[in-house]
């Protein structure tokens, strides 16, 4: 388990350093549990996979990420993880998790999760994945997540090494006033991959700001859908949808912002760029001495690493 | 004269609607800064893309000969890979590339000293740009400062460089002067597109474009001397739309004959 959390990024030394608080679960194993003053993390496994809740008491701000190991290296399964984030009013967290499949033939990774960020509370949130070289995976990950008044969320989904599989990413954010949301998803589809974001802000406070970026790239027979929906519903409160999706091969892309506004002192913009790589940022690396190919590499990587 | 660097022979390019090359000859020899000078539409910038291959930009006639082999039917990628390279006027953006990546891209061997050299090539703090992305976060003055960064630290044989002074402030246009001095140190030879009186004083020889022609060759005073006495009514005529009868048909004598003395 733990060479195919390293293939997702992860670090082993830093599950087992006593500063950080940690989780590991694989299949429905709860492997280990570190917890550090300030974080509680109550793990109880389950049929097809582990129920898990994690507080962090009000005020207190954690030093080092926790560190969440989600996974299977067996080739076919169903794990189900059902979690659950309560962050207390003012206190401030991140979260590294790395969920791995390095074997999936036959695969589905099913999460649900609840997220509720107090009052002046802040929570990171960076989730990379690994699926392994044939894409034999469906990941379905569902989030449901409230910020209170000054609060502030942010994630990063990455899947980005490796095949995809199928996947469909399922955000809802409701934020009271002058909360912030951001939510980032990055992926990179090939052969037969089928990508599918849906994400929700809620702008429901006075002077709430989300935003929502979106960077897939997919080659090959690869499908890339992006739903996206920003809510403008209390006075100063912004919103911005910003997607960009490149297609090479025989790839398809789409993209759907939806924009609503009930309160004519709030604003939502969004942008979206679709379609090949730029016919200039290409000219430029080939005037590098780059091939096409090396160039369009570069461009792709550096739009998901952005 | 010895054996030129870039020879072009009578190149012509079409593009949708407009011929903007016509019979362009021009010469650059090895290790020379050579300005190519004109108004604006008369054809540098085209000139350059169809130097470096860009799409579009194919020859409908003429050839290019760059180091003694023919490049008028290589790709961008092949000409750079023989030492040919270009700073467009514009610098693209790259999401999330860092500039350190951006500058080893076009090194043989990369290394940090070299990296860092190149920056400071542009009066850039390695330490304040090594890690920035070359993206919308720059201003037009740094993004433009990396690209001369860039082209320098790939050492090719040529670098046309499309106006490297705009979008730089007055102040820095030393720097970019200190540098093309620099290129040329080393054995580049550059070809500087440029409108500045004060950039063309780096160069060696000059060209004047008019109405996608080369129309005279000589040294920058040369040039400057053909351009105030001979190309006045052109750029009188610039901007003043529509073209009428009052114009004489001046205008329409430039583009369809290719020179512009009155």
């Amino acid at each position: 388990m733990m060479e195919a959390y390293e293939k997702a990024g992860g670090r082993p030394d830093v599950l087992q350093a006593q500063r950080v608080a940690s989780a590991v679960i694989s299949a429905n194993e709860v492997l280990a549990v570190s917890e550090v003053e300030g974080v509680t993390i109550e793990a109880e496994e389950q049929e097809h996979g582990v129920r898990a809740r994690i507080t962090v008491a009000p005020g207190k701000k954690i030093e080092h990420p926790v560190h969440l190991c989600f996974g299977m290296t067996a080739e076919e399964g169903l794990q189900e993880i059902d979690s659950e984030f309560e962050i207390g009013e003012g206190a401030e967290v991140g979260f590294l998790a790395h969920c791995t499949f390095p074997n999936a033939v036959q695969l589905k990774h099913v999460m649900d999760a609840k997220i509720h960020v107090g009052p002046g509370a802040t929570m990171r949130y960076s989730e990379a994945h690994y699926h392994g070289p044939e894409g034999g995976i469906e990941v379905l990950p569902t989030t449901r997540a409230v910020v209170d008044e000054g609060g502030r969320l942010e994630t990063e989904f990455n899947l980005t090494k490796g095949r995809v599989g199928r996947m469909a990413i399922d955000f809802e954010a409701d934020l009271a006033g002058c909360a912030v949301a951001e939510l980032v998803a990055k992926a990179y589809g090939s052969g037969d991959d089928d990508i599918r974001v849906e994400e929700a802000v809620r702008l429901n406070g006075e002077g709430a700001r989300g935003l929502t970026k979106t960077r897939v790239a997919v080659r090959d027979q690869a499908r890339s859908e992006i739903y996206t929906t920003a809510e403008g519903n209390a006075p100063g409160a912004v919103g911005h949808m910003d997607c960009t999706e490149i297609v090479r091969g025989r790839a398809e892309a789409r993209n759907v912002p939806i924009v609503v506004v009930r309160d004519d002192q709030a604003r939502v913009t969004h942008e979206a760029a679709i379609g090949s790589v730029g016919k200039q940022e290409l000219e430029t690396l080939m005037a590098r001495g780059l091939t096409e190919e090396e160039a369009v590499d570069v461009i792709i990587r550096g739009m998901l690493r952005g | 004269m010895g054996d030129a660097l870039l020879k072009v022979e009578n190149l012509c390019v079409q593009r949708p609607g407009a011929e903007v090359l016509r019979n362009v000859d021009l010469k650059v020899e090895r290790a020379e800064v050579h300005a190519l000078l004109g108004l604006n539409g008369s054809g540098k910038t085209s000139l350059a893309l169809a130097l470096m291959g860009a799409e579009g930009y194919k020859p409908r006639e003429g050839r290019i000969l760059f180091d003694g082999e023919e490049i008028t039917d290589l790709s961008v990628t092949e000409r750079a890979r023989l030492g040919l390279t270009l700073a467009w006027q514009s610098p693209a953006g790259f999401e999330g590339l860092p500039v350190a990546d951006y500058l080893a891209l076009g090194m043989e061997e990369p290394t940090r000293e070299r990296i860092e050299d190149a920056l400071e090539a542009v009066a850039l703090s390695p330490r304040a740009y090594l890690g920035r992305a070359v993206n919308s976060g720059l201003s037009g003055g740094e993004r433009k400062r990396i690209e001369l960064a860039a082209v320098y630290a790939m050492r090719p044989k040529l670098a046309i460089l499309d106006e490297p002074d705009s979008g730089i402030d007055v102040l820095s246009i030393e720097d970019i002067v200190s540098l093309i001095h620099h290129m040329a140190d080393e054995g580049t030879s550059v070809l500087l597109i440029t409108h500045r009186d004060e950039m063309t004083r780096v160069a060696e020889r000059a060209s004047l474009m008019c109405a996608g022609s080369v129309i005279t060759t000589g040294t920058p005073d040369e040039v400057r001397e053909y351009f105030a006495q001979r190309c006045r009514p052109h750029g009188n005529l610039l901007g003043s739309q529509p073209w009428g009868e009052e114009a004489g048909g001046t205008y329409q004598r430039v583009v369809e004959e290719g020179v512009c003395d009155e």
